[in-house]
């Protein structure tokens, strides 16, 4: 497995850049991985609603939300979602809370 | 003459950058599939464009995006004897059915689907010769879609992505 060296700390990682084990995230690393794939910066209360439901999400279900999951569990429009994840929301709010990449099709 | 023009090594992670999805029937199981094909493409970050023709342009009509049905006879996987499909309501029956599976696995149904889509950025397209065999108005379909289009600029957009036809 890769490892990745996130606000001072070294991380496992999948080939896709996801972490392995989500408890080895902490906030401070959120705002370097953004950077990193793409997510606008500085990251917004907003970003912040999204990043801490996929966390929970994911350490209550197994897996975390897709798009449509998240809009449905937050006020955070579809719309919205894709502005502050512009490049794929689940999959990048994923990468920026450090849990694996959402399973889902819909 | 020995030809000495080199192709550009081929990427190690090939990605697929931009689909058009081209929708042709009218029935549920022509339309569903390619809007899950263009909503997973908008959140893996890939660009999305869908094309509505012939038929498929059901799915973008006013008053018909709401009543999409299942092809009940001419439908070999669904396992119903052609004959049987013929009964007057058994496309009801057997969209009903479907309707309810997929709001049991809490899918959005195609006019939802449609709105959702649209969110994502994805570009929502009727061909414009269909809407004149057909005889329709801009005002005959849904308020989100982006245009009415020639084939000549649905190769434009296109251009550079994949082209995916159901």
């Amino acid at each position: 497995m890769p490892t990745q060296t996130l606000a001072g700390t070294s991380v496992e990682v999948n080939d896709e850049g996801f972490f392995v084990d989500a408890h080895a995230w902490t906030k401070e690393m959120a705002t370097e991985i953004a950077d990193e794939v793409g997510v606008p910066t500085p990251l917004t209360d907003r970003h912040w609603t999204v990043i801490d439901l996929m966390r929970s999400e994911y350490f209550a279900k197994g897996t975390g939300p897709t798009v449509r999951k998240i809009s449905k569990l937050s006020d955070v429009s579809t719309k919205e979602l894709f502005v502050l994840f512009p490049k794929g929301p689940a999959k990048l709010a994923a990468r920026v809370a450090g849990i694996p990449k959402p399973k889902g099709c819909i | 003459m020995t030809n000495t023009r080199q192709l550009p090594p081929a990427p190690l992670h090939p990605t697929i950058e931009k689909v058009s999805i081209i929708v042709s029937k009218g029935s549920l199981e022509g339309i569903y599939p390619a809007l899950i094909m263009a909503n997973g493409a908008r959140n893996e970050g890939i660009e999305a464009n869908l094309f509505f023709t012939f038929f498929g342009m059901d799915a973008v009509h006013q008053q018909r995006h709401d009543h999409i049905k299942v092809a009940a006879v001419g439908n070999p996987g669904l396992h119903v004897p052609t004959l049987a499909g013929m009964i007057p309501g058994a496309s009801a029956l057997m969209t009903k059915y479907m309707e309810k599976q997929i709001e049991k696995l809490d899918f959005p149904g195609i006019a939802e689907f449609i709105e959702m889509i649209h969110d994502t950025g994805a570009g929502l397209y009727a061909c414009l010769a269909s809407v004149e065999l057909f005889g329709m108005e801009r005002e005959d379909l849904i308020d989100e879609l982006d245009g009415i289009i020639t084939i000549g600029e649905f190769y434009e957009m296109a251009a550079g992505g994949q082209i995916i036809f159901t």
